[in-house]
């Protein structure tokens, strides 16, 4: 190392000193806002009247999810042959509107669980929201394997309970790996919401308290559990919330990995390929970053939030979108690849198949917005337009449903035995229950942002530029 | 600003918790007790149109199960006697007495007798009655010891696990051939032990299915 620094050689390649600029951190809440004006917006949201927009859209949502109440009563009623699965394809919406909704949630964990471990302070904004939107995708999600067994009273079969029938569970079995992958998934992604709304509820409370709204206040405060902010309330809180999101961590990955099994450990061509546990989590958080962008967006703009979810955030979140929506891009070619490089007949057909067949048009549609309309986020310009963004989030969802509808409808309706090929149309209960959970879901987010803080308020200021001890000096 | 909630809210989570334990667990043993075929099944005596002892009938005077269920071991059902069958007695014995007049009227109008029946599989089990009594599972396994009922009473579960207990370990239950009808004899594994049980098992090719599609068909 010495020898070259006093010799006459010319200057060495590598520079004596680095010296990097230094790039400004994007700022994550706009104009400088102070921490009672956080308070004020986030709490105002609540404190207010409620307007009139709300009521409409309440309305409208009770009556769309009264359609998924309508069509599980007449399928009770009657038996599961309302729905329209007939051999060769006995599973089809129930799967698909399953798989779709589960996929969505998994954005919700993602951003609290993973992207806090890694400490990327701009999910602050976005993650209450999100993670509702986790609980509420599950609850939707599971309506479909609940219901579709038919006979619902006997749904507790699932489950390892001791019972004189001596029935016991096919624990070889995916679909019984599902039942606790998700309602472990349902139980921690709860517990998470929770416990990071502590602190926000016991806000809530004071504020209604010194207000004289007595009612509001015991509701908030019985939820808040004695919270005062103390020194050891927080810390346990940290830590509490710490270990939860290294709990929802492996989660992230292992929900859809399991729900992937469900197809990849069967021997339906098209299905039995190692590649569906990344490839279906990738679609996951693909599609609920596209519902995260459907609901927030909207949420922005009525709220006046610009200055909580800037434009960084957005530009964060579409950045996942399209890496996500390009990872799903090359697993749809790379399925191709192996079915015709496996040169496995059954494969390589069922790939043409897919493309070609009766199903093609869902195909197309699939492809077009799955791996195009990501790729508009390259572009700082589509990234700023809101409303294109928005427009594009929609896409992700309407393609991310048919990618579950195309791999489970074209590889049953054209399995080993031509014998057996058939077509597969969903019935109108099917078609009514899928567009009601809509409507349960918007109901259930609706009552979400009325009541309850839609962005953790102490965690949003603790990335303030005020809350950096730093703040104005240098960074070392 | 004064509490919202009175001190006495501290031990509400402690409360909570407790109930909670205590209310999951009477329910658990609740379920488990009133719940299942050992309550809801056993015990169940209806009164029966004609008081017929099994006590005084086989007990006492030692007849056997097949004058009366005379198809047991040649059909998947087991019958119940016509009046036929009883006049064959008691067209002599006690002809008048008045608690034969219902057994007396299906005799001479060729209707049955309406006995109630105490032991039913559900529609959705096959259950095939000679299978079982020609390989070594005897009446009183199922049926307890009618030879000692007044009045005859359902006595096992009968419920899934019942028969899949028998089903999993039948060298445990079978009896010799020449038993089948002695609801008084030991089991093979009682008298000469385990391995005879499995021997006569092994020896008779008894083979209970335990797959689904074995009784669920």
């Amino acid at each position: 190392m010495a020898a070259h620094v006093e010799s006459a050689t010319p200057a060495p390649a590598i520079l004596q000193e680095v010296n990097p600029a230094v790039l400004p951190r994007p700022v994550l809440v706009g104009h400088n806002r102070s921490f009672s004006w956080i308070t004020d917006k986030i709490c105002g949201i609540i404190e207010g009247p409620t307007p009139t927009w709300w009521w409409v859209c309440f309305a409208i949502a009770c009556c769309v999810a009264s359609f998924t109440v309508a069509g599980i009563i007449y399928l009770v009623a009657t038996g599961v042959g309302v729905w329209g699965h007939a051999n060769p394809v006995n599973w089809a919406w129930d799967i698909v509107n399953f798989v779709f909704w589960i996929g969505i949630g998994h954005a919700g964990t993602l951003i609290s669980a993973i992207l806090c471990l890694l400490r990327q302070k701009w999910r602050t904004s976005i993650n209450r929201a999100a993670e509702a939107m986790t609980i509420f995708a599950v609850v939707c999600a599971a309506i479909f394997p609940v219901f579709h067994v038919g006979r619902v009273w006997y749904a507790w079969f699932l489950f390892p309970i001791p019972n004189s029938n001596y029935i016991w569970q096919n624990f070889r079995s995916p679909l019984e790996w599902d039942v606790f992958a998700v309602s472990t998934y349902g139980t921690v992604s709860v517990l998470f919401w929770y416990v990071g709304l502590i602190p926000d509820l016991a806000t809530l409370r004071d504020r209604f308290a010194a207000v004289g709204n007595k009612t509001r206040a015991w509701l908030y405060g019985f939820f808040a559990m004695g919270w005062r902010g103390s020194n050891r309330h927080w810390s346990n809180y940290e830590m509490a919330y710490l270990i939860l999101a290294g709990i929802s961590t492996p989660l992230v990955l292992s929900v859809h990995t399991i729900v992937s099994f469900d197809f990849a450990v069967s021997l339906i061509p098209g299905w039995h390929t190692t590649i569906f546990p990344p490839y279906f989590v990738a679609g996951a958080i693909f599609s609920g970053f596209g519902m995260v962008l459907t609901l927030m967006l909207p949420l922005r703009a009525i709220y006046g939030l610009e200055d909580l979810i800037t434009q960084y955030h957005i530009d964060c979140m579409c950045k996942i979108t399209l890496a996500t929506g390009t990872i799903v891009g090359y697993a749809y070619a790379m399925e191709f690849f192996i079915a015709w490089y496996g040169a496995n007949p059954y494969e390589g057909f069922t790939f043409i198949n897919r493309a070609f067949g009766q199903y093609w048009w869902a195909y197309l549609l699939m492809v077009s917005c799955n791996v195009i309309t990501p790729q508009f986020f390259w572009f700082k310009s589509v990234r700023n337009n809101t409303t294109f963004v928005w427009v594009l989030s929609i896409f992700v969802n309407v393609g991310m449903w048919f990618e579950r509808f195309v791999i489970i409808a074209t590889s049953l309706a054209r399995d080993f035995l031509p014998s057996s090929w058939g077509y597969y149309s969903p019935s109108i209960v099917e078609i009514f229950t899928f567009f009601g959970t809509f409507g349960v879901f918007s109901v259930l987010f609706l009552l979400f942002i009325r009541f309850l803080p839609i962005m953790p308020m102490a965690e949003i200021k603790a990335v303030t530029p005020q809350a950096d001890v730093h703040a104005g000096h240098d960074h070392h | 600003m004064s509490n919202i909630f009175p001190k006495s809210a501290n031990k509400l989570p402690l409360q909570i918790v407790i109930y909670l334990v205590v209310l999951v667990g009477l329910a658990t043993a609740g379920v488990t007790y009133y719940m299942t075929p050992k309550y809801t099944r056993v015990g169940y005596a209806p009164v029966q149109p004609v008081p017929y002892s099994h006590a005084l009938h086989v007990g006492q005077l030692g007849l056997d199960c097949r004058y009366c269920h005379s198809n047991i071991e040649q059909s998947g059902y087991a019958n119940l006697p016509t009046a036929q069958t009883c006049m064959n007695c008691h067209s002599m014995v006690k002809k008048d007495s008045p608690l034969l007049a219902v057994v007396r009227k299906s005799y001479e109008t060729g209707e049955s007798v309406p006995w109630v029946q105490i032991h039913q599989t559900p529609d959705y089990v096959y259950f095939n009655h000679a299978v079982h009594v020609n390989r070594g599972v005897s009446c009183v396994e199922c049926h307890g010891k009618i030879n000692e009922m007044e009045v005859v009473s359902h006595q096992k579960s009968l419920s899934m696990g019942f028969c899949l207990d028998c089903h999993r370990n039948p060298e445990a239950h079978v009896r010799e051939k020449a038993d089948i009808f002695n609801l008084d004899s030991p089991t093979i594994a009682t008298k000469s032990g385990t391995e005879a049980g499995v021997k006569f098992v092994h020896d008779w090719k008894i083979k209970p299915p335990q797959s689904c599609t074995g009784c669920h068909r």
